[in-house]
């Protein structure tokens, strides 16, 4: 019985490591795509709880150093520690002083680097990431999962926005779309997702990242239309039993 | 209330077929350049085809966060070889290398599956293929993947090698000309494609003989 006990508090430091096995409060779809002068990357400010719209103002695109943006989807404080990470990353790599500073093509491979870290050690950071950045002349676009699934391609998208944003984006993309246009593409898909996708709020930001920069745009709302007669009266037509 | 946990794995499958020919002075090594999760397609151009040395090339499919980890590691391992040699490391040897990573994670297995194809040191074709914790034989075709089961068939019709239990052991490569086994791959790969939801949208082929590397692309159903 003692030496059970003594066994149970020694092994109760290892016992008691937590790890996340599921989110909490996370984010929906984030989507981007290549245009002429650089990326676009549009998410809504939604963070849901469960299925409890928790909060409404969650910044999910945030510029990380001077070529990068990142946009990301699920679990929201992995999210935080993962630009807590970047944050350091980029305050060591300024510190040498030499004028080279990291690309998108770096901070994504120091980003898959992590993720798939933290999925061997079973303490995966719960979130899908998007990376895209300009540097060069060069347009960068990818993206990496909880698990540390990487690739690149000119347009991408988390989550949902992988089953209902893509299939637009695969229709509709092309390499030289405009500023306008690309901004366009990118709202109508996340209207798609905003009909479609529960946890998505119509509160959204678009940011920008082209050789002169991040802009991130201020929240803002996309026009919508709930008036169709089946949304107003669904079950016309589809009676049930009782 | 018991929260409902939403369970994860540290194991993806990403889907894909790799088919490697080897033939008298020539090697060929294909793949598609599909890249799935359940359903859904990630991205229709991600190249599963990676160069390790001059004379040896894998392909591999399985998960890709795995596959990528070990082709770092194998780039690491070889540019070691070259400090420590002063020259590529030859494909028998990368062969032996590949298995020994694999194996050496036997408890918490890279989820890849791999063919590795090159040039022995006479100038030979030679095909290697694996499993997922390193048991490897060489052999004069092989194939790995989502539609290795669709498309092993046909190479075993298609080939005839002979068998390995013959005394004295007879030579596995193929008989086949450069071209006529790059045709094989495009046909073997277009008929997976039917049948195989995680095979498609591009096919990879890389030929490597002694004029050293080509590379061939062709278009496969993207639906």
């Amino acid at each position: 019985m003692e030496s059970n006990q003594a066994k149970n508090s020694l092994l109760s430091s290892h016992d008691n490591i937590q790890r996340t096995q599921y989110p909490y409060v996370t984010g929906t779809s984030v989507v981007a795509l290549k245009y002429k002068d650089g990326i676009l990357m549009a998410s809504d400010m939604g963070g849901s709880y469960g299925s409890t719209l928790r909060y409404k103002s969650v910044e999910r695109l945030k510029p990380i150093g001077k070529h990068s943006l990142l946009g990301a989807s699920g679990e929201l404080s992995d999210f935080q520690e993962i630009l807590r990470y970047l944050d350091e990353l980029i305050l060591y790599d300024n510190m040498w002083d030499d004028g080279n500073s990291l690309g998108p093509k770096e901070v994504h491979n120091y980003l898959t680097r992590v993720m798939y870290n933290r999925r061997n050690k079973f303490d995966p950071l719960w979130n899908t990431l998007v990376l895209g950045g300009v540097k060069k002349g060069q347009k960068y676009l990818g993206m990496v999962s909880m698990i540390g699934v990487n690739f690149e391609d000119d347009h991408v998208a988390t989550g949902f926005g992988n089953h209902l944003a893509r299939p637009i984006l695969r229709d509709e993309w092309r390499e030289n779309l405009t500023f306008e246009e690309g901004v366009k593409l990118l709202e109508k898909c996340m209207r798609v997702l905003l009909y479609r996708d529960r946890s998505a709020v119509n509160k959204l930001q678009i940011a920008k990242i082209t050789e002169e920069g991040v802009t991130i745009s201020q929240p803002y709302s996309l026009k919508t239309f709930w008036g169709f007669s089946a949304f107003q009266n669904p079950t016309v037509g589809a009676e049930g039993s009782w | 209330m018991t929260k409902q946990a939403a369970n994860w794995s540290p194991y993806d499958n990403n889907g894909g077929s790799c088919v490697a020919i080897a033939g008298i002075d020539y090697c060929v090594i294909a793949a598609d350049t599909r890249m799935s999760t359940g359903y859904s397609i990630l991205t229709r151009e991600y190249s599963k085809i990676c160069k390790l040395a001059d004379k040896s090339l894998m392909a591999s499919s399985g998960f890709q966060a795995d596959v990528k980890a070990l082709q770092k590691f194998l780039a690491a391992r070889h540019l070691i070889y070259q400090h420590q040699h002063n020259k590529q490391m030859s494909c028998p040897a990368m062969a032996q290398l590949l298995s020994n990573t694999l194996y050496y994670k036997r408890f918490f297995p890279y989820y890849s599956f791999n063919v590795l194809g090159g040039l022995d040191t006479e100038g030979k074709g030679c095909v290697y293929t694996y499993d997922a914790v390193g048991s490897y034989e060489r052999v004069g075709y092989g194939c790995q993947g989502s539609g290795s089961t669709l498309i092993m068939p046909f190479l075993d019709n298609q080939l005839k090698s002979p068998s390995p239990l013959l005394l004295p052991a007879q030579d596995a490569v193929t008989p086949l000309s450069e071209a006529e086994a790059v045709d094989l791959v495009k046909t073997c790969f277009a008929s997976a494609t039917e049948r195989d939801i995680y095979t498609g949208d591009k096919l990879e082929i890389v030929v490597l003989n002694a004029d050293g590397i080509r590379r061939e692309y062709m278009e496969l159903r993207k639906d």
